[in-house]
């Protein structure tokens, strides 16, 4: 079976993400998965026994300070000769910023068609997305050059199949062109422990009915007690409850959790954009009307101040 | 500075949007069309750039007639000029060809900065800015919440998963803008008016050397095959909260074997 290329999207402090071994799954029905590594120096090494649970066969591992120095650029570059050096049945990336931008210049270097968003692929290259705000499913498929697709994070469930990878060392030849935007600091903001947003398999978010940014603590909390992440309504974000990197919607991030909670969101077109996918839904809010009912599986009419402490306790008391 | 902006005209996100049963395009004729949201903070940036450090302000515009309305109206937000890159043959166009396009257009600008949102409303690609940045071969900071100008140095705050990158570069660069870099204007009743006397250059695609078969439907990269409605989510039991809200949130949710 033909070699899949699935590109590694791993985060410093807690290695490879969830939407690798997604990809790895969804690798493994379109033919033999191998796993990317563009990383700094020793990058690869700490993730292998990941990606050899969830059954990467091989290991490219491009590892220079040039790839972790400069944006983007240097990681197209190693990956556009590997793809025409393996000639892969598929590109499989994560569709996060970077994920779409190394497949956009990789597209542009290949004269290669790109997919983004993808929610599902088929053998023969057909994949679906889901786009205008939830509201319409489409099938499409590159018509020139392989299918180079990003994945969106949490389409498929990641199931292991232990492999034991073999790690082949990539050269690196990075030139001028690609160092043109250098990277001179990375600061960390994520707070907590809790997991990544759009990777969470619970989220729980609040909106304006929230209030202020400290009772967010309530919000946090609930998500604590349910193991999820905590998102936000734009009108949250833009009255400075909480941060902008937690924002869900149109505008922010698409999540498409097993479980997502709404507290004091009224459900604007744009909110939706970014959970309508979600498995269960369900939401808070004291306007019997609010348009989040519609979508929402259960839903309570009331005060999230009475609510959700309510819940809180009743979750404490069921362990 | 030489500042461009692209700028994209876009069917509304708060209203229905549809896909064309013919084509499987986007379904621009019966939508209610709009600029991009993210395009009007990048317009906003170029604005103050020019008031600190000087220069000018061209938008850079691909797109059917009716994107005169959009082009229009984001030079009443203050930009000096326009470009409108317009020809029948674009229909359709995959993310591939329209990147081809828009450097063939920049090419004859010579900005020193090209400014855009992060992402269009309609397709959420985010494709754009690396693809041109590539064809030019000139860098780019993508993503930017923040952009600081010195000289002819770049510096962006880029909004990470994790938190922020810090990354530099040297003009000529394209950036990326999300919204919140800034807070755009409202175009002022002058600025409306001004904008209606304002040149905007119409270039078709044998005016950039781009061939017909090269863009387009035709000259896709990739296809859409189909599409469908998603049925949409019904809603659920809804219970008012007379005292036992709580519980029977948690309820729900141990039923589905959340807790
Ligand atoms: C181009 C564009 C892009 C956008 N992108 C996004 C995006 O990415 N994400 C996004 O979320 N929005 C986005 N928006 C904004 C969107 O249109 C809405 O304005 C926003 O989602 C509203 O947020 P909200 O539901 O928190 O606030 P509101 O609409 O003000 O709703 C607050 C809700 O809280 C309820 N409430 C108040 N107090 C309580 C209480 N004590 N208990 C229970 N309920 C209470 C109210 O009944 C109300 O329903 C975008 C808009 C545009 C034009």
């Amino acid at each position: 079976m033909s070699e899949v290329l699935v590109v590694v999207e791993a985060t410093r402090e807690f290695g490879v993400k969830k939407v690798t071994c997604e990809m790895l799954t969804l690798a493994r029905e379109l033919g033999t998965p191998s796993a990317v590594v563009l990383g700094g120096p020793g990058a690869a090494e700490a993730l292998s026994a990941k990606l050899g649970e969830y059954g990467a066969e091989k290991i490219y591992a491009a590892e220079s300070e040039e790839i972790d120095g400069y944006l983007v650029a240097p990681k197209a570059t190693v990956l556009a000769e590997l793809v025409r050096r393996v000639q892969p049945a598929a590109v499989l990336l994560a569709s996060a910023q970077e994920g779409k931008e190394i497949a956009a210049r990789l597209a542009v270097k290949l004269d290669n068609g790109i997919l983004t968003d993808v929610v599902g692929l088929d053998a023969d290259g057909t994949a679906t997305q889901v786009v205008f705000a939830g509201s319409a499913i489409v099938k499409s498929k590159v018509t020139r050059g392989l299918p180079l697709v990003t994945v969106r994070p949490n389409s498929v469930t990641p199931a292991p199949a232990a492999a034991t990878p073999v790690v082949e060392q990539l050269t690196v030849t990075v030139g001028d062109a690609d160092k043109l935007a250098k990277v001179v600091d990375r600061v960390a903001e994520q707070k907590g422990s809790r997991p990544e947003l759009t990777e969470a398999s619970v989220v729980v978010s609040g909106g304006r009915g929230v209030g202020n940014a400290d009772n967010f603590k309530l919000v946090e909390e609930l998500a604590d007690l349910l193991g999820g992440a905590v998102g936000a309504s734009r009108a949250a974000v833009d009255s400075g409850f909480y941060p902008h990197q937690f924002q869900v919607g149109q505008t922010g991030k698409t999540v498409s959790p097993q479980l997502y909670v709404a507290l004091g969101i009224s459900g604007a077109i744009q909110h939706r954009a970014g959970m309508q996918t979600s498995k269960t839904i369900v939401a808070v809010n004291k306007d019997g009307e609010a348009p989040i009912f519609e979508l929402a599986d259960f839903g309570v009419v009331g005060d999230l101040f009475k609510i959700v402490p309510q819940a809180a306790e009743e979750i404490r008391k069921r362990r | 500075m030489n500042i461009v902006v692209l700028v994209k005209q876009v069917p509304d996100s708060g209203a229905d949007r549809n896909l064309r049963s013919d084509d499987n395009t986007i379904d621009r004729g019966s939508a209610n069309n709009v600029i991009n949201e993210m395009d009007e903070y990048a317009i906003e940036e170029a604005l103050k750039i020019k008031e600190a450090h000087g220069g000018e302000v061209t938008v850079l515009t691909m797109g059917p007639d009716r994107a005169t309305e959009s082009i229009r109206k984001a030079l009443s937000m203050g930009p000096d000029k326009a470009v409108h890159v317009v020809d029948d043959a674009l229909h359709g166009s995959c993310a591939v060809a329209t990147s081809k396009v828009l450097a063939a257009a920049l090419n004859n600008l010579n900005a020193d900065l090209v400014l855009c949102g992060a992402e269009s409303t309609d397709g959420r690609v985010q494709v754009i800015p690396h693809m041109i940045a590539e064809r030019l071969g000139v860098a780019a900071l993508t993503g930017a919440r923040k952009l600081t100008v010195d000289g002819a140095t770049l510096t962006v705050e880029r909004q990470t998963e994790e938190g922020y990158e810090v990354v530099t570069a040297s003009t000529p660069a394209v950036v990326s803008v999300w919204d919140t870099i800034n807070e755009p204007r409202y175009p002022s009743f002058k600025g409306i008016m001004a904008a209606k006397k304002k040149p905007v250059q119409t270039l078709s695609l044998a005016d950039l050397g781009v061939a017909p078969a090269e863009v387009g439907l035709d000259g896709a990269t990739s296809a859409v095959l189909e599409h469908s409605k998603r049925p949409p989510r019904s809603g659920g039991a809804k219970v008012t909260d007379e005292g036992s809200g709580g519980a029977q949130l948690v309820e729900f949710l141990a039923t589905e074997k959340f807790v």
